[in-house]
């Protein structure tokens, strides 16, 4: 008897909840921490871009459009599914890092995380939002509001907690999401593409592309339609890169959250909900007092 | 006459046929089928054709002329025609290098409106007639239906054939409905739609193809947009191949206007392909080719700025109606 042939996955780009190819057909050569070949993984190209944008912007006024306990919901629906692929993504995040015991301890916070962000969905706007004192017969509400197609450039070295702590927030209010996924370690992203395909949230909510970070963070920024972009992913770019970045958002009056210093260490708890609120707009309105 | 190269086993002269109901079914009968395959796998192979920048930009802006910016909504009002106009006119207002659209197509009681906001401008009006989209009414309010139009300041009447007689076998009546509606254009244009998504088979397309244009037909058109099914690139292929013929044999070049479901410009730069390709270059004018769409201008406007600015647009930066 023969011996059984290797399976092996071509991993593959998530846009509007379908596993594309890339529409260039590049690919990209994904080695490990001991520098042996683990895969080939799609290498995104600027109409990737454009495609994962159109699909974020179509699904986005659903997905702001379900109730906050509906999101909670599906979110933490990812959560269980992530959990049970749990050794799947231990697996990868060992060969890329070489560390399985802090690989097993980045899942199971990744899964934490998940699930903390999935209860803030039905109460940030309580903390977000605010009852406001005015001159006159009026009620005075303030209330957050997403601003619509989020573009992420992920974090580099955590490939599964990094990525999921920019992209968990930013679906907490409503917001659709274009992310991509770390240059060096683009499998745990590809893997939860495939949670996230599996979890009840719809396609086209969060996008997922694989390639190199410089090639496409500025498409992500010039884009008129993306919203708000997140370059966290970006640390320990140069000034003038970083300024680079921002001027192509600032064509459009993008939202920016620029690059820290140094990538941030992910494994302590988020201090507030400052990810949240950074992907909303405040709705102010009036309202007569009734007598 | 010798016209068997365009047609073979076609020895009917169309002129004739148009003056007898028998030579008109011997025209139509010797029609040969259409290989359905074949036609399908044609409009693939032209589908996949990579058209790229300068062709583009020149592609897009053709597309942008010989558009037909319709609205036929039941919920239409005056300013919505107005402001459909002022983007026939001016599709962009940041950039006036983009052309004028061909024409807007509106509902008879709205031509008036729209004349008013067009002119002094090369845009047209175009109004559907004769009880659109079913074509179900009297010949008489069909009639009255056009004469309204064309009253009003219509300069092109799309109008609806009986597709309940077409496939009853009744082409007669068919044929007389599309003379009698050519008659109350007096000038204007008319442009037969033969809802090739009710017609069920490709040799029906191109029975109906022959049948408008020996009637008098100006230009074809595939739908209303108002089925499930609306144009297709197969069914623009044997429709044009129906035009091409007929100019060969008859020496008069008639037009095909394709509506319905082309919301991209890559479908749009689609069909400009299959129109160079069957009925050839002479074809790509907005006398001989319209696209009836609607929200197709908002995706070549927003191509056109990936390709004049390289960064790529929102929708919320192009004009609504």
């Amino acid at each position: 008897m023969s011996e059984r042939l290797d399976v092996r996955r071509t991993s593959k780009l998530f846009i509007g909840g379908a596993f594309p190819r890339s529409e260039s057909g590049r690919t990209l050569e994904v080695r490990g921490h001991d520098g042996a070949f683990l895969a080939n993984a799609a290498r995104a190209s600027r109409k990737d871009v454009r495609d994962a944008v159109v699909a974020a912007r179509a699904a986005q006024p659903r997905w702001a459009g379900a109730t906050a306990y509906n999101r909670g919901q599906v979110l933490y629906r990812v959560a269980e599914m992530l959990e049970g692929r749990a050794a799947q993504f231990t697996a990868e995040l060992a060969a890329a890092t070489g560390d399985a015991e802090a690989a097993a301890a980045e899942v199971a916070a990744a899964v934490d995380r998940w699930v903390w962000y999935a209860g803030w969905t039905d109460k940030f706007a309580q903390v977000a939002g605010s009852v406001n004192p005015v001159a006159g017969p009026f009620f005075n509400l303030s209330a957050p509001e997403p601003v619509g197609v989020v573009g992420i450039v992920a974090p580099r070295a955590s490939a599964l907690l990094g990525l999921t702590s920019v992209v968990a927030p930013a679906l907490v209010a409503g917001n659709a999401v274009v992310v991509v996924a770390s240059e060096d370690r683009p499998l745990p992203a590809v893997t939860l593409a495939e949670v996230l395909a599996t979890s009840d949230v719809p396609g086209g909510v969060v996008n997922v592309l694989t390639g190199q970070r410089d090639e496409l963070a500025p498409v992500l920024a010039g884009h008129l339609d993306v919203d708000g972009l997140d370059l966290t992913g970006m640390a320990g770019a140069t000034v003038e890169e970083l300024a680079a970045l921002e001027v192509l958002a600032a064509e459009d009056v993008t939202r920016v959250r620029p690059a820290p210093a140094a990538e941030p260490d992910w494994t302590a708890e988020p201090r507030g909900v400052d990810r949240i609120t950074a992907w909303c707009d405040v709705k102010t309105v009036w309202h007569p007092k009734g007598t | 006459m010798g016209s068997t190269l365009a047609l073979p086993g076609v020895d009917v002269d169309p002129r004739d046929a148009a003056r007898s109901t028998a030579a008109l079914r011997r025209l139509l009968d010797a029609l040969p089928g259409v290989d359905a395959w074949g036609v399908e796998k044609r409009a693939a192979t032209l589908a996949t054709r990579s058209i790229k920048r300068e062709s583009k930009a020149a592609a897009i802006d053709l597309a942008i002329r010989t558009m037909d910016l319709t609205t036929l909504e039941g919920a239409d009002t005056p300013r919505r025609v107005r402001s459909l106009c002022a983007r026939a006119v001016r599709p962009d207002p940041a950039d006036p290098r983009v052309p004028s659209v061909a024409a807007v197509c509106v509902y008879p009681d709205l031509v008036a409106t729209a004349v008013e906001a067009v002119v002094g401008t090369d845009v047209l009006v175009a109004s559907v007639a004769t009880a659109f989209p079913s074509g179900r009414a009297s010949l008489a309010v069909k009639l009255a239906d056009t004469s309204e139009a064309v009253a009003a300041g219509a300069d092109e009447i799309d109008m609806v054939i009986d597709r309940g007689a077409f496939l009853a076998g009744d082409v007669a009546k068919v044929f007389d409905e599309i003379v009698a509606v050519k008659e109350a254009c007096g000038d204007a244009h008319l442009k037969v739609i033969l809802e090739t998504g009710e017609l069920a088979t490709y040799d029906h397309v191109r029975r109906a193809s022959w049948l408008a244009l020996v009637a008098g037909a100006d230009t074809i058109k595939t739908s209303t947009g108002k089925t499930a099914t609306n144009a297709t690139l197969p069914v623009a292929v044997v429709m044009l191949e129906a035009v091409r013929d007929f100019a060969a044999l008859t020496g008069e070049a008639r037009g095909v206007k394709v509506a319905g479901g082309v919301r991209t410009t890559k479908e749009a730069v689609r069909y400009l392909v299959v129109v160079n390709e069957i009925a050839g270059p002479a074809w790509l004018t907005p006398d001989r080719f319209r696209i009836g769409a609607s929200s197709l201008l908002t995706d070549l406007l927003l191509q056109r700025q990936k390709l004049t600015t390289g960064v790529y647009g929102s929708a919320d930066r192009v004009p609504i109606d």
